[in-house]
């Protein structure tokens, strides 16, 4: 809400300067800026009226002016607005004048036709960003008074951005009182005298729910000239408050919700029936509003309606059918209390917002509705000359006060501060709380109707900190007793995968969790996505399934940036939809393409492989490794050939491989890139150590070749020898792969390194000759090995 | 006799001189001490001589044997050290070349300020908890006192999912929320963690990251609050960080605040929100609001790495230019 610091000054004036109003509002919890009425104030800019207006003799589109600028001196201008016209007053720069824009005013010849001076229009004064011709000011204005003093224009705007709690802030009247409040002054009410009723028309007026609208109250006005002006006092005003004007009747309700809260609407009289209700829509009703958007309502939005149905969606917009225009001469004006919740959704679903529903959203004060509409039947009556009838009304005309009860122990508790009582009480009476001491140390607080936000202790206790000041409460360190939290050693932190990634050469990412679908699909065809009901951006529409829904495309962004090699990962939750239910999984993955290694001037440069990358993801295995298999298996996105799915014990913990070329292609992606993804759940755990005792003897090596079919795998022959080696084989392991013509096609030779060895004695050379025999027999039996010798 | 001795010293001092390595050295001491050595060969000339000659002759042919001796070792030396000089000349790498096998990576700095944050908050007593990212209604806005028909829902734009039955948290609230739910207190946690909030230009990204704070005991009070937090951001800032708390509202505490602080410049940077748990909230957890206060608070993950490192942009934290990443590792 945006309102001119003078009429604020109106209503409360403390002795201080806009700065420290403006802190002390922000310390009181109500954010504002403090912008100029206008950038620069005019100077030599007066009131002027045309006393003539003649055609210019040269030019079409120009006249020539005389306009009485106050000093007897009638000034020959020469002006191509079009609305300048004897009898228009309008703001007048004089010559040596400078206008806002920089312009600077002097004598001049305009084809050949003397002018001293220039007409205004509101965009030179810098008063409005466009311009419909000269400023058209009251008949009533006095010529020569500088237009700074006319229009008031020392003046600053305060744009205020008020909390949801705060609706009661959001008017002059409000904001005065919560001023008076801080700084502890009495507020200056002007006086509104109410409007004399001359006539005896009215409309009938029910509501169906009071739950929706506690109070409905409305009055015609008749007699209205339609050729009235709403005069430049209140234009300004609006102006200050980023309101345009639009008829004399709308500014007139604009003006008074601005002024008092209370928002209203004005009818053409003569476009409703007899009776007005209020009352929920029923299923597919429809109304066409002020904006002209046509709504149907299936929500029961609360409706204000004649005797032919809806003409206002109530406390959001107005019908369009139903409202004031220039040719209007009788109005029904509306002041209504409607509940929050009554006008909440419906502003929201049908993407309407009004000064009225922000206010009726976070409440009006429920006893104000009368002196509302009779602020604004007098306004009406003083500028538009009407005719005011009776008020009707139905529901309530004064809410039930509430109270509250408020302990002083309760409050000095739970702000870790003693506040006096007798400083309580000061306090709660600036806000217009009245206290009546209770027993047990506590009052019953009687709350002013406005203050409808104000309902438990808390909230009592929070205005009382507030006004007491936050700065003035200090910290102070107080620790409760709370063991600390127990964390098991097993359970390895995330952290853990995340340095060891980093240490081993991999760069941390964090990508938005939203995903593409179909790119999603063809690296994860088996999840199921959640898809968003509102998604920020088209393609984005599904949260991740896969983090290389993510990595994909921040490796192709660093590629762009010639970056050609990458090593890239991420922790994070991914999501996928089961059997109807969110299952969120947090997975580690990566993607490696590019080199090996960085470009080196001591190793030979290769393309990365899996298993690069394969020893980075044992890395996270810890000392868990022999825990884990790698096992040859297809996924639809990693090439058949080159993928592992890794198991742990018995689960699936996650996949290592290469890119599927085919994937590659549709991606069009530069090359196959490595990836891993696993699930930390399956990783996180790991046994607390207990070492076994160590061997007091030597152990012994044995190394083994064999030739064995391509087909058979490195893990099968460890296996195998694992197996047969017995209890004195301590390890097993490949230290070397050899093909070529020495073992034919189709063949490889392996060599295994065996290690040997018991707690208890050295071995013997008999007993670990047959030792590796009983693995040879195996090996041989099992695998088809042939021992090279 | 003796002049040839003499001679054979002379010629034994150039030549060893002369040695130009230890394979010519060795060469000179078998010809002149070794066996059938020429100074060795003296020795078969005592046979002609006697008594007091013969003893002398002795004498002088030991003498010029020793000397000999000791010119071989120290030319010796020489050579090996000269040797030594020669073969390290010869082994010198240039140690400027760099370094064999892969780089280091880096952590992402959101991930460095949650670590830093973390065990900050640790030290003070408060325990990492996190939570779903999907939660349901009850857990991001009713139980928080957030009911459905309240203007602040429209102050955070919620992503929905499921035909609007999940929502993406909009905040890490929940996980509160689910901690009260399990325990009672005292409760003393941060969780830390990714929101989502259907907003995005320059300084919003949907989806960023938050910790929240959560202290609940009997008679913690705003004082508490205000100390704590005082005391994480001296800490985190590594400076007295000059701290004031302005009234504000959010539906879950009461009385709530807006923190600032004060930047090097003197001037007031919102920073994050906190309050008083309010007492719907502990209502709606079964947490006895009588006997139990709490405080809360919230901060953007964001906020605090942009103001720690200097970054004015919050869109480079997404984007995952590795330009960018690679400085903080």
């Amino acid at each position: 809400m945006k309102l001119s610091e003078n009429w604020l000054r109106e209503w409360v004036n403390p002795s201080a300067g806009i700065e420290e109003i403006a802190a002390r509002l922000i310390m009181g919890g109500l954010e504002l800026e403090i912008e100029p009425a206008v950038d620069t104030l005019p100077d030599k800019v007066v009131v002027g009226r045309i006393i003539s207006a003649e055609k210019h003799p040269q030019a079409d589109r120009l006249q020539v002016c005389s306009v009485d600028v106050g000093d007897g001196e009638p000034r020959q201008i020469v002006c191509g607005a079009p609305n300048a016209r004897a009898g228009l007053h309008a703001p007048c720069a004089l010559v040596g004048a400078r206008l806002p824009g920089g312009m600077e005013i002097t004598a001049a010849k305009l084809r050949g036709v003397e002018s001293y001076g220039m007409l205004c229009s509101a965009q030179e004064l810098a008063l409005s960003d466009r311009s419909d011709g000269l400023l058209e000011l009251d008949a009533g204005a006095k010529p020569g008074q500088p237009i700074t003093d006319y229009l008031n224009l020392q003046d600053n705007i305060l744009d205020l951005e008020i909390t949801p709690n705060r609706g009661d802030c959001l008017s002059a009247l409000g904001l005065a009182r919560d001023v008076a409040a801080l700084f502890d002054v009495n507020m200056k009410r002007p006086t509104l005298p109410p409007a004399v009723v001359v006539g005896d028309q009215r409309l009938r007026v029910d509501v169906e729910d009071p739950a929706t609208c506690p109070t409905y109250s409305g009055r015609i006005i008749t007699k209205i000239n339609p050729k009235a002006r709403t005069p430049d006092w209140m234009r300004e005003r609006l102006r200050r408050s980023g309101l345009r004007c639009i008829h004399p009747v709308v500014d007139i309700t604009n003006y008074v919700m601005l002024e008092l809260g209370q928002p209203l609407h004005a009818f053409d009289r003569e476009k409703l029936g007899s009776s007005i209700c209020v009352r929920r829509a029923k299923p597919g009703e429809q109304i066409t509003v002020l904006t002209g958007e046509q709504l149907t309502l299936d929500n029961g939005e609360l409706l204000i309606t004649d005797d032919n149905g809806p003409i206002a969606l109530a406390g959001v917009m107005g019908g369009r059918d139903s409202g004031v225009t220039d040719a209007t001469t009788a109005i029904f004006l509306e002041s209504a209390c409607f509940a929050p919740t009554a006008i909440v959704g419906t502003a929201r679903r049908h993407k309407l917002t009004s000064d009225a529903s922000y206010r009726y959203e976070r409440g009006v004060d429920p006893a104000l509705h009368r002196t509302g509409i009779d602020r604004a039947s007098q306004l009406i009556a003083d500028i538009c000359g009407g005719e005011v009838h009776p008020i009707a009304q139905a529901g309530r005309t004064q809410p039930e006060p509430v109270t509250i009860r408020l302990r002083h122990a309760r409050l000095n508790q739970l702000l870790g501060h003693t506040i006096p009582a007798k400083d309580v009480e000061a306090l709660l009476a600036r806000l217009g709380i009245t206290t009546r001491n209770e027993i047990g140390d506590a009052w019953m607080a009687r709350i002013p109707s406005h203050r409808y936000d104000l309902r438990i202790e808390v909230d009592l206790i929070e205005e009382v900190a507030r006004l007491y000041g936050y700065d003035n409460i200090p910290g102070k360190p107080y620790l409760a007793a709370i063991a600390p939290a127990r964390s098991a050693e097993a359970q390895r932190p995330l952290a853990t995968a995340r340095d060891t990634l980093a240490a081993r050469g991999w760069q941390e990412i964090v990508s938005l969790a939203f995903a593409e679908p179909e790119m999603q699909t063809t690296l994860n065809p088996d999840d199921t996505a959640v898809p968003l009901d509102n998604p920020i951006a088209d393609p984005l529409s599904v949260m991740r399934t896969t983090l290389w829904a993510g990595m994909i495309p921040a490796w192709l962004h660093n590629r762009q940036r010639q970056v050609s090699r990458i090593r890239l990962f991420e922790t994070g939750v991914c999501f996928a939809l089961d059997n109807g239910e969110v299952v969120e999984t947090l997975r580690v993955g990566g993607l490696a393409a590019g080199s090996a290694f960085p470009e080196q001037w001591g190793q030979p440069e290769r393309p990365t492989d899996f298993f690069d990358i394969k020893a980075d993801v044992e890395s996270l295995f810890g000392r868990a490794s022999a825990e884990y298999r790698f096992e040859a298996a297809e996924h639809p996105a990693l090439h058949p050939g080159r993928s592992a799915r890794i198991r742990r014990g018995d689960n699936v913990v996650g996949w290592a491989g290469e890119l599927h070329p085919r994937i590659v292609q549709e991606l069009d992606l530069p090359e196959a890139p490595l990836v891993f993804e696993l699930d930390w759940a399956g990783l996180a755990n790991i046994d607390v150590p207990h070492p076994e005792a160590l061997s007091e003897f030597p152990s012994s090596r044995r190394d083994l070749a064999v030739v064995v079919d391509e087909a058979v795998s490195a893990a099968q022959l460890v296996d195998g020898a694992r197996a047969a080696g017995g209890p004195l084989l301590q390890k097993a392991w490949v230290f070397d792969i050899y093909r070529g013509e020495n073992v034919g096609k189709s063949s490889k030779s392996v060599a295994l390194g065996l290690i040997f060895n018991d707690r208890s004695r050295t071995l013997t050379v008999e007993e670990i000759d047959a030792a590796t025999a009983s693995i040879t027999e195996a090996l041989a039996r099992d695998l088809g090995a042939v021992i090279r010798q | 006799m003796t002049d040839q001795l003499e001679e054979l010293l002379r010629s034994a001092q150039t030549d060893v001189a002369a040695a130009a390595d230890r394979r010519a050295l060795e060469q000179l001491r078998v010809d002149l001490l070794g066996k059938k050595g020429r100074i060795t060969g003296q020795m078969k000339q005592l046979g002609t001589l006697q008594g007091y000659e013969r003893k002398a002759f002795g004498e002088r042919i030991n003498k010029v044997k020793t000397a000999v001796s000791e010119l071989i070792e120290a030319r010796e030396r020489v050579l090996a050290d000269a040797e030594l000089a020669h073969k390290l000349a010869a082994e010198r790498i240039d140690v400027t070349l760099p370094g064999r096998g892969h780089d280091t990576g880096g952590l992402h700095p959101i991930t460095r300020t949650i670590n830093r944050m973390a065990r900050l908050f640790g030290e003070l007593g408060f325990e990492t908890v996190e939570g779903p990212e999907i939660e349901d209604d009850f857990h991001n806005f009713s139980a928080l006192n957030i009911p459905e028909l309240h203007p602040a829902r429209a102050m955070q734009d919620t992503f929905y999912v499921m035909n609007a039955a999940r929502v993406l948290r909009t905040h890490t609230s929940p996980v509160q929320i689910r901690t009260m739910e399990q325990r009672q207190p005292p409760i003393r946690i941060i969780c830390p963690g990714r929101v989502y909030r259907c907003d995005s230009d320059r300084t919003h990204s949907p989806m960023f990251h938050q910790v929240e704070g959560l202290y609940v005991a009997e008679k913690v009070s705003f004082t508490d609050l205000k100390h704590d937090l005082q005391t994480f951001l001296s800490r985190f800032f590594e400076r007295d960080v000059e701290v004031r708390l302005r009234p504000s509202f959010f539906p879950f505490t009461e009385p709530s605040a807006e923190l600032d602080i004060k930047d090097e410049k003197g001037r007031w940077l919102e920073l994050l929100g906190c309050g008083m748990v309010h007492p719907n909230v502990f209502e709606a957890v079964g947490i006895d609001p009588e006997r139990y206060t709490g405080y809360a608070f919230g901060m953007g993950v964001e906020r605090l790495a942009m103001l720690r490192h200097g970054v004015d942009d919050l869109r480079l934290f997404y984007n995952n230019d590795l330009r960018f990443l690679q400085q903080f590792k």
